[in-house]
């Protein structure tokens, strides 16, 4: 036992290096999307100040993550779009300009000027399917309800996504499909979703060979690329700072859309992209490190079974005293297993969500989420492997004058140990599985090279996280397997 | 009076399991409870032993009013047996017996001396002390039950039905044994039966019950000779006649 906390320990210590030492960390963050990805890295790799070490939380889920992890301060900094702050993080607000800056003012948080390209959102489809029907604007799409439209769940929900746009245009099409971006290029190509959503600077317009229908009622507002950073920066890091504003209004809708298509269809890294970029603007030299895979699969490890361990770890400690007081306490456990029960029914993804306001982003929220999803499996096989011990041995026991204490340990507990072990292996598997979510809220792990493979379409990364996920599965299927011999008395295993 | 159960009553539900129930066992001798199935004859034993709480009347033990405070003591004096499944499957035979012992700060020598006594009475093979209730047959496991229940040299012996899931022939030779410990042991016993020959084999005093009450206590010849009740011949005569019909076949 105290081997396993020593490791435990020490593993949260190698991984969350803010814990052991103190050093000047600054957190870039970046949405799912490439292009934002490729900024992250054009602002981690900018010339700052010395001793400061600015780390890139990559592809969090979405707008509402990233801002609230920048207004508690969980992030530093992150490329944001003007349409996105106006229709979105202030929706609902007077919607001046001016005001909006003013709001950022007092909220502490600083912007620079637009970096120059206008990515906003488009309406499109396949070039002959367009041509066929004759559609060149979205007013044209009124014509034809049989139309398959697929759209980002994003847009799907936003006030500048899809209920606007019908609203506006009086589309007829109701069955709508919500997707993920990338899948739903996928799905236009093979046919399946006639008409989607993109950015205007995706690198697949061309590649697919898209027809961008006009906004000819002029829905869609500019999306102009700014940078959102805590005000504190500016008299912390100075240069950091400095170099952040030198991007201003230095990167043109062809430049973008020339980047995004160097790592969605070259396939280079996002690293290397934005090395390109900074070397030719500050004619500097950047160093590459491009990761190996064996580190890329050891550092992901580390992180998934830091999610893992802490919260199957917590939950255990939790649930099994929960389980003994919902089995001695009836009233009570009908109370606790309804809860723990609750707490399955939520999507893992909300779950992860709904952890942000109170725990941020990173590991902690996601720790907290697993931890939650564990517990159900743990408290009810503890409550029933102790319930269904036969009357006859309990009574026996206690004739016998042992006191409850001593029957819990010596009687009640053993009795009950496999099942108790056999809600631990439930909950330890569907934690390894549910952890890669984690990466949608900064918590890295397995689900990390899922989340790029995902969005480059490369099968290569999303294995690399999608096998040792399964084989983590299956090796603590096995380590409880052989646990039980240890754990479950001989006795019971005859 | 070793224990002494004074108007007890005990229902379940609206069910009476125990109506008015007074009754004197005698120190050092063998009392045997026996009755239909449902007479009430079980919940008597667990309500000597404080699984289940009377809803009025009084038990007491040696003179001393039996309660919430001095049950658990009383229990350290007591060994209690139940038919089946009362040995705990995760202990081996031996910390069956031992588990309590361990815990009144009794020495690891006057333990195992005491296993080897008690061994040597209940005709318990010592290389089965090792062995896990899965791993013994009914018998054993009875004998074993026996052991745990006279290892602290309890005063009282409750059986309930000890031999009762005991193929025949197992069930005579523990029958056997279990007369013999008895007679060197000299406790008071109190069991509980449904099988008339295993009472008369047994007792000093049989005690008839139907619907929670007494019908008539004594020898078994006072139960043929003067029934109390017409029930008592009926019963007498039931478990005699089955002797004789299977005799027949």
């Amino acid at each position: 036992m105290k081997l396993l906390i020593t490791f435990i320990i020490t593993l949260v210590l190698s991984i969350n290096p803010a814990l052991s030492q103190e050093k000047a960390y600054l957190k870039v963050a970046s949405k799912k999307f490439t292009e934002n990805v490729i900024l992250g890295e054009i602002i981690t790799k900018l010339p700052s100040d010395p001793d400061l070490i600015i780390t890139h939380i990559r592809e969090l889920g979405g707008t509402r993550i990233l801002w609230n992890g920048l207004l508690k301060g969980e992030i530093d900094i992150y490329p944001e779009y003007t349409g996105t702050i106006l229709k979105e993080i202030f929706a609902g607000e007077n919607n001046q300009t001016e005001n909006f800056k003013s709001r950022l003012k007092k909220l502490n948080i600083g912007i620079t000027k637009p970096l120059g390209f206008n990515n906003t959102y488009a309406i499109g489809m396949k070039r002959d399917l367009a041509e066929k029907y004759g559609i060149n604007k979205i007013s044209d799409l009124k014509n034809f309800p049989n139309l398959q439209f697929g759209f980002t769940n994003e847009f799907m929900d936003r006030n500048d996504g899809w209920p606007g746009l019908r609203n506006k245009y009086q589309l007829p099409q109701t069955d709508v499909k919500g997707l993920d971006h990338d899948l739903a290029y996928r799905g236009l190509d093979a046919g399946s979703i006639d008409v989607i959503d993109f950015y205007s600077t995706d690198a697949e317009i061309e590649y697919y060979n898209l027809k961008v229908l006009e906004d000819d009622l002029k829905y869609f507002t500019e999306y102009k690329c700014v940078i959102l950073y805590r005000k504190k920066l500016e008299a912390l890091y100075p240069v950091f700072i400095n170099s952040v504003k030198k991007l201003e209004d230095t990167i043109s809708e062809s430049q973008m859309i020339k980047m995004n298509s160097d790592v969605k269809i070259k396939g280079e890294s996002e690293q290397q992209v934005a090395t390109n970029f900074i070397e030719s603007r500050f004619s500097i030299d950047v160093n590459v490190e491009e990761s190996k895979f064996l580190d890329r699969l050891w550092h992901n490890t580390k992180e998934h079974l830091f999610l893992v361990i802490i919260s199957l770890t917590g939950a255990i400690l939790i649930s099994i005293p929960l389980g003994i007081a919902a089995y001695k306490k009836k009233k009570f456990g009908k109370v606790i297993l309804g809860i723990t029960g609750v707490i399955q029914t939520i999507p893992s993804l909300a779950l992860l969500v709904f952890m942000i306001p109170l725990l941020g982003i990173g590991s902690w929220p996601a720790i907290a989420a697993l931890f939650l999803y564990s517990l159900l499996p743990i408290v009810r096989n503890t409550f029933t492997g102790l319930e269904d011990i036969p009357n006859s041995i309990r009574e026996s026991a206690i004739v016998l004058g042992l006191s409850p204490s001593e029957i819990l340990k010596k009687i009640e507990l053993p009795l009950a140990s496999r099942s108790i072990l056999a809600g631990i292996k439930t909950s330890a598997v569907i934690n390894v599985g549910t952890a890669t979510l984690g990466a949608l809220i900064g918590a890295g792990g397995y689900g990390q090279p899922i989340l790029t493979g995902i969005r480059l379409d490369k099968v290569s990364l999303i294995l690399e996280g999608a096998i040792p996920a399964a084989l983590l599965a299956l090796l603590v299927q096995w380590l409880f397997d052989l646990s039980e011999k240890i754990i479950v008395p001989k006795g019971l295993r005859i | 009076m070793a224990i002494t159960l004074k108007n007890i009553y005990k229902s379940f539900n609206s069910t009476i399991a125990v109506k008015d129930f007074s009754y004197n066992f005698k120190k050092s001798k063998i009392t045997v409870l026996i009755g239909p199935s449902g007479c009430g004859k079980s919940s008597l034993l667990r309500l000597i032993v404080g699984l289940i709480k009377p809803d009025s009347g009084a038990i007491e033990i040696n003179d001393r009013l039996l309660t919430d405070l001095n049950i658990q003591s009383f229990r350290k004096r007591i060994g209690y047996v139940i038919q089946d499944r009362g040995l705990f499957p995760h202990l081996t035979a031996k910390q069956n017996i031992s588990l309590m012992a361990a815990y009144t700060g009794l020495s690891d020598y006057n333990i195992l001396s005491k296993i080897e006594q008690l061994s040597h009475l209940t005709k318990f093979p010592s290389d089965g002390l090792q062995r896990f209730p899965a791993e013994l047959s009914g018998g054993q496991k009875q004998r074993v039950s026996l052991m745990r229940a006279l290892m602290l040299d309890a005063e009282f012996l409750l059986l309930d039905e000890p031999l009762g899931a005991l193929d025949p022939l197992i069930r005579y030779d523990l029958q056997k044994d279990l007369k013999e410990i008895f007679g060197e042991l000299k406790k008071t016993v109190v069991m509980v039966t449904h099988d008339l020959y295993e009472a008369v084999f047994f007792a000093d005093e049989i005690v008839l019950i139907k619907d929670g009450s007494i019908i008539q206590s004594g020898t078994i010849d006072d139960l043929i000779q003067s029934p109390a009740d017409p029930f008592v011949t009926r019963f007498v005569n039931a478990q005699r006649s089955e002797i004789i019909t299977s005799r027949d076949n």
